[in-house]
């Protein structure tokens, strides 16, 4: 920078020349550069200034706004979306048909333990092993003295134990809420049902999970939050469930039987109106499965689902529907049944001698294995294979039980005549007694498949499988087995009642048949001029004592049984009594 | 004339501050009324499943059937059958005394559900 001199020459001559001071120049100039420099300086200060300013307004504008707008937000907690404080009825109730609770939930607390916290810990274990007998005090302190800080002592406990446990007065012991299952009805339905169990646990809750039946089916439909208010409806009638567990109770004590089954189905929309099984259990508290010997002998197995058994002669009507169906037989048309029927080594023998020859109707009135034999003989392997397979013989029931869903029926493994033969009159292939109504719903409602359900509302209109003719000539034969044959104990006052006897001989476990256990069905329906219903009944080696020897048909076990469900289970359906009937037996 | 001009915009911000904060504690007071009414609900609904769950407790069939097997004397419950139904044919007729002729009747009209 050039800076101006303060005592320019130039002027300095003038001013001399004129006779003036050349000093008053330089001072001047001083005073000139003097307010210059400080109009620069001035500026800058300012210029601070102003981002001070600036820098501040941001702070506290920043401040400001935010205080703003606190003051201005409303204030929120956070709270649940149901807003319930509780997470109660998370799972969806269960009912029957009608409307009748068969599983809710309840409140209850868990109890556990904070070792730390314990004052008294040989006291207080002492004192819940006298609350709880099962529990042991020795245990119980030893898991309070040891290294665990935190210990569950109970899953669930009722209001009065919680008051016994609260009356300890420990501070270590302490309630976690819980919601829990429950089954008012008790035994009622419970294989059906299944029962529910504890997942995943924490402290302040613990999901519910159900173990087995239409619990564990549907387990995700009646868990999901938004249901919470809809109850999953059944097809179960709960008073016709309880008569049929009640009855088949009775019948299974009187013949002595190891175990029972009955399936009441609505032989249209395949409702399944009761299903029994027993033995059965508390669904409140069901029992673990079996680790050792037969699982058929828990009572958690389920006979009338899971049981696939040989069902006997029950599959005569079938093997006659069919033969009527391809225009092979008539009903009247005789049949030979001279027996015993040879084919290789085998022979087929007939329970009693019926003489040289029978017609179609009595062969399956008298149930005739040899003449349904030369049946199935005529119809062929391949035909019988295509019309068990369109009854739902080949493949598990697609009920809405996890259970029924593995149950897949013993099918011979190599289909020969001789099986075609046995297979028509109930031996070679196994099934469950439930394959069996759906199969009985086909005959009853005029010859449409049925998918048997749990859920209300049924399961819609099957694909016809045999003409309506054929299904009324077949149920006409049904009807003599009642009238005339070997099922005359389920004539029952009020109601016309078609079925057919089945009586297996139960496959020992070391091969080859037990001589003197059997498993008995009687497959019915009724009425039977328009069935509305399909119920089968089925009791696992019945003896009957009150003659001079021990019989163990069907005629004489499974029959009576099914006799008595049907009148009692009748009325409670509303089922109008055919006055026809009550004429018949006077 | 002015003055009004001047006074009344800060009389109209002042009484629209006093609506204000009267709106802001009314809305609160109807959050609170709200959460109260929905722990109500939950509340009475837990009692209800509870009240529900007794009742299908206690009229469970296999209780009822040994209540009716107790007052069998009384009540003589049995199960229902067959025979119980009835046509109305067999149901007999009422039977109404004859009036005298020119007695006076009572006739009264109830509801009138036809």
């Amino acid at each position: 920078m050039i800076r101006a001199p303060l005592r320019p020459l130039v002027k300095i001559l003038a001013a001399r020349a004129k006779g003036q001071n050349p000093d008053d120049i330089e001072r001047q100039n001083i005073q000139a550069r003097t307010n210059a420099m400080r109009e620069t300086a001035r500026a800058q200060a300012a210029g601070r200034l102003l981002m001070l300013g600036a820098a501040f307004l941001m702070c506290f504008g920043t401040v400001g706004m935010r205080m703003g707008q606190l003051a201005s937000a409303d204030p929120a907690e956070p709270t649940l979306r149901s807003s319930g404080a509780r997470m109660l009825t998370q799972r969806a109730d269960i009912v029957d048909r009608h409307g009748r609770i068969l599983a809710t939930n309840m409140e209850t607390y868990a109890l556990y333990a904070q070792t730390r916290d314990l004052v008294d810990p040989a006291r207080a274990a002492a004192g819940l092993a006298q609350i709880f007998p099962d529990l042991n005090a020795d245990d119980l302190l030893q898991d309070f003295t040891g290294k665990r800080s935190f210990v569950w002592v109970r899953k669930k406990l009722s209001a009065s134990q919680r008051q016994a446990v609260h009356d300890l007065g420990e501070p270590g012991l302490l309630f976690g809420p819980r919601e829990m299952r429950v089954y008012p009805n008790g035994r009622l339905a419970s294989h059906v049902l299944g029962g529910a169990g504890f997942g995943r646990e924490a402290v302040y809750a613990a999901e519910i999970k159900g173990l087995a039946g239409i619990e564990s089916f549907y387990d995700d439909t009646l868990r999901d939050p938004a249901r919470a208010d809809d109850p999953l409806q059944l097809s179960l009638d709960l008073s016709a469930q309880a008569a049929i567990e009640k009855v088949l109770a009775g019948g299974m004590r009187m013949m002595q039987a190891k175990g029972a089954a009955g399936i009441l189905m609505n032989a249209h929309s395949g409702e399944i109106i009761a299903l029994a099984s027993l033995p059965d259990f508390d669904p409140n508290n069901r029992p673990l499965p079996p680790r050792s010997g037969d699982p058929s002998d828990s009572p958690i197995f389920n006979r009338a689902v899971q049981g696939v058994y040989e069902l006997g002669s029950t599959f005569k009507i079938f093997a006659a529907a069919q033969a009527m169906q391809m225009g092979l037989f008539d009903a009247d048309d005789m049949i030979d049944t001279k027996g015993p029927l040879r084919w290789g080594r085998f022979k087929i023998r007939d329970f009693h001698n019926y003489g040289p020859k029978l017609s179609l109707q009595q062969v399956i009135e008298k149930s005739s294995n040899i003449g349904t034999a030369r049946v199935a003989q005529k119809i062929g392997a391949e035909a019988q294979q295509d019309f068990l397979r369109q009854l739902g013989f080949f493949e598990p029931v697609a009920l809405e039980m996890p259970e029924a869903r593995v149950a897949r029926p013993i099918l011979p493994k190599n289909w020969s005549e001789l099986s075609t033969m046995t297979i028509s009159y109930g031996h070679g292939l196994s099934a469950s007694p439930l394959h069996l109504a759906a199969a009985y719903a086909a005959i009853a409602n005029g010859g449409k498949s049925v998918r048997p359900t749990l859920i209300k509302g049924g399961s819609g209109e099957g694909t016809q499988i045999i003409s309506a003719k054929v299904a009324q000539k077949a149920r006409a034969m049904l009807r003599g087995v009642v009238t005339q044959g070997t099922a005359s104990m389920a004539q029952v006052p009020g109601y016309a009642v078609a079925g057919k006897t089945g009586t297996a001989d139960k496959p020992a476990r070391t091969g080859g048949y037990h001589e003197d256990k059997v498993i008995t069905t009687f497959a019915s329906m009724f009425p039977a001029d328009n069935p509305e219903y399909v119920l089968v009944i089925s009791l696992d080696e019945p003896v009957e004592t009150s003659g001079l020897e021990a019989r163990r048909t069907a005629g004489w076990t499974a029959v009576p049984v099914a006799a008595e469900v049907i009148s009692r289970v009748a009325p409670l359906l509303g089922l109008r009594p055919d006055l026809r009937e009550f004429a018949a037996l006077n | 004339m002015r003055l009004i001009w001047l006074l009344s915009p800060a009389l109209f911000v002042i009484a629209l501050a006093f609506w204000a904060y009267k709106e802001n504690y009314r809305t609160k007071a109807a959050y609170d009324a709200v959460a109260q009414v929905r722990a109500d609900i939950s509340s009475t609904r837990s009692e209800l499943s509870k009240l529900r769950a007794e009742w299908a407790y206690l009229n469970r069939p296999e209780r009822l059937s040994r209540l009716a097997d107790q007052q069998f004397s009384h009540l003589g419950l049995m199960p229902m059958r067959a025979q119980q139904f009835a046509t109305v044919a067999d149901l007999p007729f009422p039977t109404i005394p004859a009036a005298a002729v020119g007695a006076s009747m009572d006739v009264s009209f109830d509801g009138g559900q036809q």
